[in-house]
C-alpha cells in the first residue's frame, strides 16, 4: 500500500487533522462527557467546597468556617454509631456476599439438573427493590410474627431471635437481608465467570487427579480475577449507599442503633435543614471511599508497567 | 500378549443419542494410533472415554491389562494433552509441571528430577519460571506435553494437540512429536482431523465415522487399499476421483468404454456382475511420455489448472465425468486443452455401489 501510495496527490494524499478522526463518535460522547465533568466532578467539588461553610438551605452559599462541621460530626454519636455500622456491614456484607455467592456458583456449575429453575430462584431477591426486602426482613425478624415465633410455636420455648428490637445486634437484622438481597447477584456474576473457564483445564486437573476443591482454590478462582474485581466493585458501591433497607428494616431503631452514613447525610441534609454538616458527612464518605480505591488502583494499574 | 489399552464393546449414549456403540479397539504396546476423522464422529468422545472424564454407559477398558472402566483418570496411568494447551495461567511453567505431583506428594527431589528431565526433552529449560502468557503457542503446546511426560505414565492421549497452532509451527512440532515417540516409546493415541498428521504420524490410523470404526490400519494400507468409499474419500488430498460405472466379468464398464481390470488386486474373486465405482488418485494418473506404458488410457479436456509450485492440479473433464490430475510442478498445460492420461488398474480402487465397500 504505502509503497504504490507515494507520488499521488488527490483527498487521500494529506494526511487528515487527528481533531477530525472518528468525529462522529467524538460527538456522540460530548454528553456523557459533560455528565461526568459537571455532575460527577462538578458536584463533588461543590459539595466539597461548601462542606467548610455554614450553609443551611440550597442554594445560598453561606460563610466560610473551615472544619466546624467536621469537628462537630466527629463528635456526634450518631455519626460514629453510623460509620460502625456501616464498617461491620461492609466488612461482613462484602466477605459473605462473595463467599455465599461463590458457593453457590460453584454448586451450580456442577452440571445439575434445573439449573435455570434455581438460577431464577436464587436471583429473585435481587428484582425486589431494597424498601420490599426491608419490609418483608423486618416481617420475618419481627419477635411476634416471624421466625422466633414459628421456631417457638416448635416447641422450642426458649429461643430468642430478635435482631430487629436489640440494639446490638440490629446491624446484624440488616445484614441478613442485605446478603439475602445480594448474594443471588453476585452468584450469577461469578457463575458467568466460572463458565468462561476453559472446560479443559477442569480435565486436566482431573487427569492429574487434584481434587475439586483445589482446583478451585488454586486455579479457577485465580483465573476469575477480572471476574472479582467487578463483583467487589458492585458489592463495594452497594455498600457505600446503603440507606433505603436500614430505612425500610429499621428506621435507624431502635435509638440510633442501626443508623448508616448515608442516612445521616440525607436527614442533616433535607430535614434537619444543616447541608454544611450534611455535605461535610458526605465528604468523609468520599474520603473513605478513596481511601481504598486509590492504593487499589495504583496497585492494579500502577504494577501493570513492570508485570 | 497383554495390549496397552483395550476397549470392549464400548457404548456411550447421551440420553437417547448414541454416541459410540460396540466399539472395539486394541491398542498396542508402544503404538502411536491416531483416530481420525471429520468434526463430530465421535474420535475426541472415544479419548475422553479412555482417559476416563466421560462414563461410558456399556462395555470395558483395560489399561497395561487392568480393567480401568470406572477408575478415576488419575488412577488410570495416563497423561493428557489439550487442544487449548488447557494450562494454569497464574502458575509458571515450573509449576505447572509440578503441581499434580505436589498434590499427588511425590517427594521433592523426584520432582525436581522429572521436571528437569521433561525441561531436557522438551527443551523447555529456559522458561521454566515463565507463566504461561508469556510464551508462544508452541511454547505453551510444549508445557503441556511436559505436564503430562512428568506424570511417567504409559499412555499418552492427546486431544487436536496442534489445531490451535499456525501452519509452520505445526508442522515443527509434529516433527517433535515424532521424535518424542522414537525416544519415549510410550503408546500414544492422538486425536486430529488433521490427515496429514495422521498419515506422518501413525503407527496405525482409525478412521471414525458417526462413532464406529471405519478401517483400522497402518497409513499406507488406508492410503493404497482404503476398505470403502468413506475412507477413500476421506484420505487424500485433493481427494480421489470417483466414476460409477458397471463392473462386469473382470472389466470396468463406463459409458461407452471398457477398462480392463488386470492387475487389480480384488479382495475376494469376482463373480457376479454389479453395479461399481472406480476410484483414481490425482497423482496416480500419469501424462505425457507415461502414458504409452499404462494400460489404461485417456484423453481429457482441461477446465482449470492450479499451478501449486510442488505440484500442478489439473481439473478435467474425462466424459462427462469430472477429474482431477496432480502433474508435476513444471508441467505446462493450458486451459482447454485436450492431453492423454494413463492410469494403472492396481493403483485404483473398486467398490461396490450398494454397500460402497472395496472389492
Amino acid at each position: 500500500m504505502a509503497v504504490t501510495d507515494t507520488g499521488q496527490t488527490g483527498a487521500g494524499a494529506k494526511k487528515p487533522s487527528p481533531l477530525f478522526k472518528n468525529l462522529t463518535a467524538k460527538i456522540a460522547a460530548i454528553p456523557m462527557i459533560m455528565t461526568a465533568l459537571v455532575v460527577f466532578i462538578g458536584c463533588t467539588l461543590w459539595t466539597i467546597y461548601h462542606s467548610f461553610t455554614k450553609s443551611r438551605l440550597l442554594p445560598a452559599p453561606d460563610r466560610w468556617v473551615g472544619l466546624e462541621n467536621y469537628e462537630r460530626l466527629w463528635s456526634e454519636n450518631r455519626w460514629i454509631v453510623s460509620i460502625e455500622n456501616l464498617a461491620i456491614y461492609g466488612a461482613c456484607s462484602l466477605i459473605l456476599s462473595l463467599v455465599i455467592g461463590f458457593i453457590l456458583a460453584a454448586l451450580l456449575d456442577r452440571k445439575i439438573r434445573f439449573e435455570n429453575t434455581i438460577r431464577t430462584i436464587i436471583l429473585y431477591p435481587f428484582a425486589l427493590s431494597f424498601v420490599v426486602t426491608g419490609l418483608v426482613w423486618q416481617w420475618i425478624l419481627n419477635p411476634q410474627l416471624g421466625l422466633q415465633n414459628v421456631v417457638r410455636g416448635w416447641g422450642w420455648e426458649t429461643f430468642t431471635f430478635d435482631p430487629i428490637n436489640n440494639a446490638d445486634i440490629v446491624i446484624y437484622g440488616i445484614l441478613i437481608a442485605g446478603i439475602w438481597q445480594g448474594s443471588g447477584f453476585v452468584m450469577v456474576l461469578l457463575l458467568a465467570g466460572m463458565r468462561g473457564i476453559d472446560e479443559d483445564v477442569w480435565k486436566a486437573s482431573r487427569v492429574e487427579g487434584i481434587p475439586a476443591w483445589k482446583t478451585y482454590i488454586f486455579i479457577v478462582i485465580p483465573m476469575m480475577r477480572p471476574v472479582f474485581v467487578t463483583a467487589l466493585v458492585i458489592i463495594s458501591a452497594g455498600i457505600i449507599k446503603v440507606y433505603d433497607l436500614v430505612v425500610a428494616q429499621t428506621s435507624g431503631g431502635p435509638g440510633i442503633a442501626s443508623e448508616v452514613p448515608a442516612k445521616y447525610v440525607i436527614e442533616k441534609m433535607f430535614t434537619s435543614q444543616n447541608l454544611g454538616l450534611g455535605f461535610a458527612a458526605s465528604t468523609m464518605m468520599l474520603l473513605s471511599v478513596l481511601v481504598v480505591l486509590i492504593p487499589w488502583a495504583y496497585l492494579e494499574f500502577g504494577g501493570k508497567k513492570n508485570g | 500378549m497383554t495390549y496397552s489399552v483395550e476397549i470392549k464393546q464400548l457404548d456411550l449414549a447421551f440420553g437417547s443419542v448414541k454416541v459410540l456403540q460396540g466399539l472395539d479397539l486394541n491398542i498396542n504396546e508402544g503404538e502411536f494410533l491416531v483416530l481420525l476423522g471429520s468434526s463430530g464422529c465421535g474420535k475426541s468422545t472415544l479419548l475422553n472415554c479412555i482417559a476416563g472424564l466421560l462414563e461410558i454407559t456399556d462395555g470395558q477398558i483395560y489399561i497395561k491389562g487392568e480393567n480401568v472402566t470406572w477408575a478415576e483418570p488419575s488412577e488410570r496411568g495416563i497423561g493428557m494433552v489439550f487442544q487449548s494447551y488447557a494450562l494454569y495461567p497464574q502458575m509458571t511453567v515450573k509449576g505447572n509441571l509440578s503441581f499434580g505431583l505436589k498434590n499427588a506428594k511425590v517427594p521433592k527431589d523426584e520432582i525436581e528430577k522429572r521436571v528437569a528431565r521433561a525441561a531436557e526433552i522438551l527443551q523447555i529449560g529456559p522458561l521454566l519460571d515463565r507463566k504461561p502468557g508469556a510464551l508462544s503457542g508452541g511454547q505453551r503446546q510444549r508445557v503441556a506435553i511436559g505436564r503430562a511426560l512428568v506424570r511417567d505414565v504409559d499412555v499418552f492421549l492427546f486431544d487436536e494437540p496442534l489445531s490451535n497452532l499456525d501452519a509452520k509451527l505445526r508442522v515443527d512440532l509434529r516433527v517433535e512429536l515424532k521424535r518424542l515417540h522414537n525416544q519415549l516409546e510410550n503408546t500414544m493415541i492422538y486425536v486430529t482431523h488433521d490427515q496429514i498428521e495422521a498419515m506422518t504420524l501413525a503407527d496405525r490410523i482409525a478412521i471414525m465415522k458417526g462413532g464406529q470404526i471405519m478401517q483400522l490400519a497402518s497409513p499406507d494400507e488406508i492410503y493404497n487399499r482404503p476398505r470403502n468409499l468413506y475412507v477413500a474419500d476421506f484420505i487424500g488430498s485433493p481427494s480421489m476421483n470417483f466414476i460409477e460405472g458397471h463392473l462386469e466379468g473382470g472389466n470396468f464398464k463406463v459409458d461407452d468404454m471398457v477398462l480392463p481390470m488386470d492387475g487389480y488386486e480384488f479382495v475376494a474373486p469376482q463373480t457376479a456382475d454389479r453395479p461399481a465405482t472406480i476410484g483414481i488418485r490425482p497423482e496416480h494418473v500419469v501424462t505425457g511420455e507415461l502414458v504409452r506404458n499404462t494400460p489404461l488410457k485417456f484423453s481429457v479436456d482441461i477446465d482449470l489448472v492450479e499451478p501449486m509450485g510442488s505440484d500442478t492440479l489439473v481439473y478435467a473433464q474425462l466424459g462427462r465425468h469430472p477429474f482431477r490430475i496432480r502433474m508435476d510442478g513444471q508441467a505446462r498445460v493450458n486451459v482447454g486443452e485436450t492431453i492423454e492420461i494413463g492410469v494403472d488398474p492396481s493403483r485404483a480402487s473398486l467398490f461396490d455401489k450398494a454397500t460402497e465397500d472395496r472389492l
